[in-house]
């Protein structure tokens, strides 16, 4: 890799500004919907808040549609399973938004073993002048009607209402892991560590298994699923990423029980760079179609790589997002950060990849240019609207002014999530409890 | 290209070799499993993966002899024999009712760890009063083995090593820290930085005190 300087100009704002951090606060997922016109939030907390982005006005050109609050509700509580004597968080893990069919927008979210269906809807009329009750509601006495009247709708203060329409339950023994929609628009799977399940959005009491690599004896397990997607175009193909740093391409015209994989992507090992912590750093943590569909892009510990769907023995590029850990895995093992689940994201144009490491920062990769810059994301070294600078990482020798040096890195400080609007330069970045979003910098 | 700006320490680190550093790593990942096993629900891959790391130190372990074996009773067996089995870590995986422990199970675990057995030596006694975990049947069990592990390098009698419970309480991390720092070959062994030292266990081993608090004795007292 190049000592990059990119150039990109971005501002930024920030939304959530919680003066106190809470467990339930941290950031566990965000998505944009597929206009780009929605940001979705998901939390620790189990609560779900989604960003609107304001309609552009001519009169603030320095304000190009900001996002702001739109609907916040409580997608999951906690559970108690009372059979298993244990409790289920309500962390939300996963939100996917489906395509926009009507007014209302729909949502799936998910925890470890629940996916609920959410309509999230606008509504600005009240209907009044009801026969059979009054305006609170109450029924009224039949006796009392003496004539009758037509109901009308009065207009009334805009309320976004988020309602739950189905709630797809006991289908997952294990902790469920992703969700994805299928472009079909009327299936989606859900995927746990050991099992993969298709749903149809209208059935809730039953699912189909599409994915079971649960050995017969628990002992034998070596290898769990991590991460699972849909072909953005392809209803009949999906992949599944493993924690042994493998990925498989289903294709479900094959059989009902894709347990015999279509392709099988692998990387062959490096036997210099070989070490106890081999299979851990190359456990696939995330993985991603492009938006064309041509290619995957996994995400393990130190790297991203992007994988042509036609070439299964190495993928077409490396890129390494932070390198200068290699020689900290032993202590990185210890405080479990190695364990650390980091996601990836293409931009609209499948050019640029971004995806998070610690101490705030997170990284973009030009496929083009190959260039490559380090951001952060923090509240302390960027104001609203500044241009954010690029951060570099100084390994060993002398740290240069501007630098930071390995030893000082912040490993608390982790960003996991991330997402990019579908066709604009426009980022979301979780950071623990806070939200930023940052713009192409407006001329 | 990447390594150029990296120091040797980087390839000293993986290089397979150093015994010393080879055991604390394999006894943070039986601590770690310990860990996971307490909880009702263990984050699998976590277990899957620290298990594999398990597998595969011992594995080396076995094929360069370093896997001494006091007793006659292990001589002839299989070096599979003796990995540590997956199910250990991922019993609550299929979660139920407390179970009794099986004897198969239980010979199956006692085979798993590298040291001396000791029948009968790690009766109810001090984890009598061990909190909830031990209802789920694992307990016990898992520290026998972590126990077990440790005293490869530590001669010494249960007795002894439980003397002190009502010690004072260490977190994890420092214990974890102590426990490498303890076990470090040289200036190029396991470095530990403070910034990441910061942080607690992470992925949530959010395990009861109590339970904690032995585990901690165990390893304070080696």
């Amino acid at each position: 890799m190049e000592e990059d300087i990119d150039t990109r100009k971005i501002n930024n704002s920030f939304l959530r500004d919680h003066s106190y951090a809470t467990e339930a606060d941290i950031i566990s997922t965000v998505e944009f919907n597929h206009t780009g016109e929605l940001l979705a939030t998901g939390d620790k907390g189990g609560r779900v808040v989604i960003f609107q982005r304001e309609q552009e006005s001519k009169n603030q050109v320095h304000r190009r549609g900001e996002y702001n609050v739109y609907s916040t509700f409580q997608s999951h509580e906690p559970e108690f399973d009372y059979l298993k004597s244990l409790e289920i968080e309500e962390k939300i893990n996963k939100i996917r938004w489906l395509p926009q069919q009507n007014a209302a927008y729909f949502l799936l979210s998910t925890n470890d073993k629940t996916v609920k269906l959410w309509k999230v809807s606008e509504r600005d009329k009240r209907p009044e002048g009801y026969n059979l009750k009054d305006e609170e509601g109450r029924l009224r006495d039949p006796a009392t009607i003496t004539t009758l009247r037509v109901p009308v709708l009065r207009p009334m203060d805009l309320m976004v209402e988020a309602t739950p329409r189905r709630v797809f339950a006991n289908a997952h023994t294990y902790h469920i892991n992703s969700i994805s929609v299928n472009s079909d628009y009327e299936t989606y799977m859900s995927a746990d560590d050991l099992r993969i399940n298709l749903w149809n959005f209208e059935i809730t009491n039953q699912s189909f298994n599409i994915v079971d690599i649960k050995p017969a004896n628990m002992e034998e397990l070596t290898e769990v699923i991590t991460a699972a997607e849909f072909h953005p175009h392809h209803c009949n193909t999906f992949v599944y990423s493993s924690s042994k740093g493998t990925i498989r391409l289903c294709d479900m015209r094959a059989s009902a029980l894709c347990d015999r994989h279509t392709k099988f992507f692998e990387e062959p090992e490096d036997p210099s760079n070989r070490s106890f912590f081999s299979e851990i750093i190359s456990s696939i943590s995330d993985v991603k179609f492009s938006h064309s569909g041509r290619y995957i892009m996994t995400r393990d510990y130190l790297t991203v790589k992007v994988w042509d769907l036609n070439m299964e023995n190495r993928p077409i590029e490396t890129y390494q997002v932070h390198d200068y850990l290699r020689s900290k895995l032993c202590s990185l093992y210890e405080n479990d950060c190695i364990f650390d689940k980091f996601e990836c994201v293409w931009n609209g144009s499948d050019s640029v990849i971004m995806t998070g490491s610690y101490n705030n920062f997170f990284r973009m990769f030009d496929r083009n240019t190959k260039r490559d810059v380090t951001l952060e994301a923090s509240r302390e070294n960027s104001k609203p609207r500044a241009i954010l600078k690029p951060r570099k990482v100084c390994v060993g020798g002398k740290r240069r002014k501007d630098e930071i040096s390995v030893d000082s890195l912040d490993f608390s400080k982790k960003i996991l999530h991330t997402a990019w609007h579908p066709s604009e330069n426009i980022i979301a970045v979780a950071a623990t409890n806070n939200l930023y979003i940052f713009q192409d910098k407006v001329n | 290209m990447f390594a150029r700006g990296l120091k040797r320490k980087c390839s000293e680190e993986e290089a397979p070799a150093d015994p010393l550093q080879r055991q604390s790593l394999l006894d943070m990942s039986l601590v770690k499993l310990q860990l996971c096993h307490m909880l009702a629900e263990p984050n699998l891959c976590r277990s899957v993966l620290i298990a594999n790391t398990v597998r595969q130190i011992q594995e080396e372990m076995t094929q360069d002899g370093s896997w001494c074996l006091p007793g006659p009773q292990t001589a002839g067996r299989l070096p599979r024999d003796r990995l540590v089995s997956t199910e250990i870590l991922c019993r609550s995986a299929r979660a139920g009712p407390p179970q009794a422990p099986d004897p198969a199970d239980l010979a199956s675990a006692l085979q798993a760890v590298p040291a001396i057995q000791v029948p009968g030596a790690v009766p109810a006694g001090p984890w009598g009063r061990a909190g909830p975990g031990e209802s789920r049947g694992g307990f016990p069990r898992s520290l026998d083995q972590v126990f077990d592990t440790l005293e490869s390098h530590s001669p010494g009698t249960v007795e002894e090593l439980f003397s002190d419970v009502d010690g004072p309480y260490y977190d994890l991390d420092a214990v974890l820290t102590g426990m490498v720092g303890g076990a470090k070959s040289g200036p190029e062994g396991l470095e530990t930085f403070a910034s990441a030292a910061a942080p607690p266990p992470g992925t949530g081993c959010k395990a009861d005190l109590g339970e904690l608090d032995h585990v901690v004795e165990i390893l304070v007292e080696t």
